[in-house]
Formats: structure tokens, C-alpha cells, sequence
């Protein structure tokens, strides 16, 4: 069970495969903890700050830009 | 085929294979638009926007992090030169990965990467389930409000930790995906793996990354 929640979240489980896994989901407090848990363990993945730009890449990618426009771009 | 199933494959129409523009595409074809008739804001919003995957991607191709901000700046010198080539078939953000992809591999120090999943093991400990498959071991209710609270020990510092730690592949994808938003048709066209192997590495990353929190919050057996 542990091993199909991915392609569940993913909606990646056949039609009958799905109406088992919520089933059983329904049934079994262990799994639906551990489905919680790793929903959790996504969000809170998704709540890190992606990468930011330094300033200098800033300043790197603005005169990428003006190069490509005294180029004619 | 039977004549019902054939009589359905003229009658019904298939579903059309373009998916539909996204909010995010909208706003990314937006930007475009403006870039193309020569707004340099609307660039830095485009670089901003996409960085953070880009540079994941990048980083997942070449052996070190200067090199992979040299792909992506390589890539914006690409993409800037090629603005008139992008026709819309695909969303503007697959367009500059592909794009992102092409560099990296011509950058000739691309890493081996090995694709293959035999680094993982099953999610959970074969030990905490008896011979009928049932929890021995079950995992402890995390208490309500977990993010906040978890965020605000300083969860996130051990999280990006584990995501560093992972096997090459899982930690690109888990990335891609969880970290950076990227769906999972993207992740496969970018990194050039099948479905089927993406939801493994995804599910073995995220699976050890449950685990450390679960070490972490002691509640671990």
C-alpha cells in the first residue's frame, strides 16, 4: 500500500486500483497516517524557498540582455 | 476491434493531445509578448521566474554549481536568439528547459547520472509489517499544525539537507517536482526518463524524506 501512494497522488493507479487504495485508505488508520505523512513531507518540501537570484547573476542575466540588443536582437 | 468499438473510435472525438494553456503558461507567453516587442522587464521576470528550476535542472547535468549557472545564463544567450522560434506547441517553460537540456549536455562535463533505481530500497522498513503485510510498527500521529510548527524549529534547514543527501536522480527529481513545481510530464520530458521511472524515483525520494522527519520528530521506531 505504502508503495502506490506516489502514482495515487499522481492519479497514475488504474480506476480499480484507486477504488482499492481509497478502501483501504478508509479502513486503515497506520496508512491513512502515513498517506497524511507524506503529504506533509510534499508541502513541506514545496514551503522550502526555491533558489533565488544572487545579485550578481542578476546583473549577469541583465547584460546577457543588452549584449543581445546592441546585437541587433 | 469490435464494431462498437470501432463505430466509437469515429464517433467520439479524441480528446485533443495540446493540454490547455495554463495560468502560469498564460502569464509566461505574456511576458514573452512583451519581451519580443523589446521590454527588458518583462526578460528579468521570465529569468526570475523560472530560475530556481532552471538551475536544478542545470545542476543535475554538470558536476559543479558555477558550471551550472553558466548553463543557464548559456541558455537566456539561446533563448534570446531563437525568441521567434517558439510557436506555442508546447508551454513557453518546457520550451526553455529543452532548450536549458540542449546546453548542458553541450557542455561535454555532463555527470554520469545513472537512472537506474537499484540505490532504493522499499519505502518502509520491511520490519514493521508482519508476514500478512500488516503495520507491526505503524507510524505515530504527527501532531496537528505540523508545518508551521515544524517550519518554525528550523525544519526547513534538515529538509533541504535530506533533499541534498538523496541519490543524484531522486534528489533531481524530488526537486523538480516538489521543490520547484514542475509537473511530472516535465520533469520526464527534461530529464529524459519514461513515467513509470520518474514516479519511482520521486516515491523513494519523498519516502526517505518522510523517514528523516520521522527520525527527527522521534516518533520513529
Amino acid at each position: 500500500m505504502v508503495e502506490l501512494i506516489t502514482d495515487y497522488l499522481d492519479g497514475a493507479l488504474a480506476r480499480s486500483q484507486r477504488r482499492r487504495f481509497e478502501a483501504h485508505i478508509g479502513d486503515c488508520e497506520h496508512c491513512s497516517e502515513y498517506l497524511e505523512q507524506m503529504r506533509t513531507t510534499i508541502r513541506l518540501s514545496g514551503s522550502l524557498r526555491a533558489e533565488d537570484l544572487t545579485p550578481e547573476m542578476a546583473a549577469a542575466f541583465t547584460a546577457i540582455y543588452r549584449r543581445w540588443q546592441l546585437d541587433g536582437g | 476491434m469490435t464494431t462498437l468499438g470501432l463505430l466509437l473510435a469515429i464517433v467520439v472525438p479524441r480528446p485533443s493531445r495540446r493540454p490547455a494553456v495554463s495560468a502560469a503558461d498564460a502569464q509566461d507567453r505574456e511576458l514573452l509578448r512583451q519581451l519580443r516587442a523589446g521590454d527588458e522587464r518583462a526578460y528579468v521576470a521570465l529569468v526570475t521566474r523560472h530560475h530556481s528550476a532552471m538551475l536544478h535542472l542545470a545542476r543535475s547535468f554538470v558536476p559543479s554549481e558555477a558550471v551550472a549557472e553558466e548553463v543557464v545564463q548559456d541558455t537566456w544567450v539561446a533563448v534570446l536568439r531563437g525568441l521567434e522560434r517558439f510557436e506555442g506547441r508546447s508551454s513557453l517553460k518546457t520550451w526553455l528547459l529543452r532548450i536549458l537540456v540542449n546546453r548542458a549536455r553541450s557542455t561535454g562535463v555532463h555527470e554520469q547520472r545513472s537512472v537506474a533505481v537499484a540505490d532504493a530500497g522499499a519505502a518502509v522498513d520491511a520490519s514493521r509489517f508482519d508476514a500478512g503485510g500488516a503495520w507491526m510498527s505503524p507510524p505515530q500521529h504527527w501532531i496537528e499544525d505540523t508545518d508551521e510548527r515544524l517550519l518554525a524549529e528550523g525544519l526547513a534547514e534538515d529538509i533541504r539537507r535530506g533533499l541534498e543527501q538523496l541519490p543524484g536522480r531522486q534528489r533531481d527529481v524530488v526537486m523538480l517536482r516538489d521543490v520547484d513545481g514542475l509537473s511530472g510530464e516535465e520533469v520526464c520530458d527534461a530529464l529524459d526518463i519514461s513515467e513509470a521511472n520518474q514516479r519511482v524515483l520521486l516515491h523513494r525520494g519523498r519516502s526517505r524524506l518522510r523517514q528523516n522527519l520521522e527520525l527527527r520528530l522521534g516518533t520513529g521506531t
